[in-house]
C-alpha cells in the first residue's frame, strides 16, 4: 500500500502528494494513493507546517476543509501494520479551485492527547476539533472555545473512545434552572 | 321552551370529560423522523380534527396534551421537562414511536432510555415510525382516558430492574434529581 512514487495523470503537473513529499520530504511518516485519493501521514509536530502550505500554495489552493475527524486503535488487529499510536486524527482537505483532494493523517500519543488547532486557518475547524475533543478527549492545542459540542457539559469520559463502556449510562440531567 | 330534548342529565365530571376529550389542545414536540407520521396523520388524509385535535399550539402554556415526537436525547431532556413543567393542568403526554417509548433502536450513551424517565406518560404509540392508524388508535385511548378523568403520575426509575430487557442490573445510585446507572461488569 505504501507508494512513495506517486504517477500524475497529466506529465509535468505535480499532485498534491508530490508537491507535500518535495517540500516536506523528510517529514512525511508513510503515504498512498489508493485510486487517485491521496494520504499522507506526519507528525503531530509539523501539522500546522504542513496544513498552511497545503493551504497557502497557490498552485493548490486547499480552502475548503472537508472534514476532521478521529479514529481510536485501541484492540485494533485488522491492520498489517502494528500500531503504534492510538490514535489518529484524519483531515480531509478539498480544494475547490483545482477540484483536488487530499487527505492528512496525524498519529496521537494516548499519554499526551494533544495536537495543534486549525481553527485559525480553516474557520470549519472549530467545531470539528470540538467534535473531536467530545468524542475522542483529543485536546486542540490554542483552539479558542474548547468545549463540548454534542455531548452536555456534566457528561463524564468520551463516548467513542474504544474503552468507553457500550452500556454505561449516565445520569439524567435535571432541569435547566 | 316545554319539549323533551331540551336538556340532559349528567354527571359534571363526564361533562367536563366529554367536552376535555373533543378539544384537544396539542403541543408537538417534534424532533425526528416521526415527525413526518405525525404531519400525515395531521394532514387531510387521516385528519386527526375529526377528534377535535387538529389545533396544535405552539405555547406549551396553551396546550393540553404533549406529543413527543421522536427521539430525546439527554442534552435535550432538560428542555423537554421545561416544556411540560409550563403546560397547565390538565395535562397528558404522548410518547410517539418507540424511541420515546423506550429509546428505541438508540440503546446507547445519547438517547434517553424512554422519555417515562424524565416525565409521567399516558399513552404509548410504539412503531417505528406508527402508522397513522397506529396513531389514531393512540388518541382514541387517551380520549377514553381523558373522560374518565384519568392522568399518568408515575415516573419509571431507570434504576429499577423490572421491565429492563437488556439486562443490565448495575449498582444505583440517587443523589438528589440525578439518577446514576453504573454499567454491568
Amino acid at each position: 500500500m505504501t507508494e512513495n512514487h506517486t504517477t500524475s495523470k497529466q506529465p509535468g503537473i505535480l499532485t498534491p502528494l508530490q508537491r507535500l513529499q518535495e517540500k516536506f520530504s523528510d517529514k512525511i511518516i508513510e503515504s498512498h494513493v489508493f485510486r487517485g485519493d491521496e494520504t499522507a501521514v506526519i507528525g503531530l509536530l509539523n501539522l500546522r507546517s504542513v496544513a498552511r502550505f497545503l493551504k497557502e500554495t497557490p498552485e493548490m489552493d486547499f480552502n475548503f476543509l472537508m472534514d476532521l475527524t478521529a479514529v481510536d486503535y485501541l484492540f485494533y488487529t485488522g491492520g498489517r501494520v502494528q500500531k503504534e499510536f492510538r490514535f489518529e486524527v484524519v483531515y480531509h482537505f478539498f480544494s475547490l479551485k483545482f477540484n483536488k483532494r487530499i487527505r492528512i493523517k496525524v498519529p496521537v500519543d494516548e499519554k499526551n492527547p494533544q495536537v495543534d488547532t486549525l481553527s485559525d486557518l480553516w474557520a470549519s475547524a472549530n467545531w470539528y476539533e470540538r467534535e473531536v475533543w467530545d468524542m475522542f478527549g483529543i485536546q486542540f492545542k490554542g483552539h479558542p472555545n474548547l468545549k463540548r459540542i454534542l455531548m452536555y457539559d456534566q457528561f463524564e469520559g468520551h463516548a467513542l473512545r474504544k474503552d468507553y463502556p457500550f452500556n454505561k449510562r449516565q445520569p439524567l440531567i435535571g432541569p435547566i434552572n | 321552551m316545554s319539549s323533551a330534548g331540551n336538556f340532559f342529565t349528567s354527571k359534571l365530571d363526564d361533562a367536563i370529560g366529554w367536552a376535555r376529550k373533543f378539544s384537544i389542545f396539542q403541543y408537538p414536540f417534534v424532533t425526528a423522523c416521526c415527525g413526518m407520521e405525525y404531519m400525515s396523520t395531521a394532514a387531510a388524509h387521516y385528519d386527526v380534527d375529526r377528534f377535535g385535535a387538529g389545533f396544535p399550539r405552539f405555547s406549551p402554556r396553551q396546550a393540553d396534551v404533549l406529543f413527543v415526537v421522536g427521539t430525546i436525547s439527554h442534552k435535550l431532556a432538560p428542555v423537554l421537562k421545561t416544556v411540560y413543567d409550563q403546560m397547565c393542568e390538565p395535562k397528558w403526554v404522548i410518547a410517539f414511536g418507540v424511541c420515546t417509548c423506550t429509546g428505541g433502536f438508540y440503546d446507547n450513551y445519547a438517547t434517553v432510555q424512554g422519555i417515562d424517565t424524565i416525565i409521567p406518560v399516558d399513552i404509548y404509540i410504539p412503531g417505528c415510525p406508527p402508522r397513522p392508524e397506529n396513531v389514531i388508535d393512540g388518541l382514541m385511548k387517551l380520549q377514553e382516558k381523558i373522560q374518565k378523568n384519568e392522568q399518568s403520575r408515575a415516573l419509571y426509575d431507570p434504576c429499577s430492574k423490572i421491565g429492563r430487557p437488556d439486562g443490565i442490573q448495575g449498582k444505583c445510585s440517587t443523589e438528589g434529581k440525578i439518577k446514576h446507572i453504573e454499567p454491568a461488569k
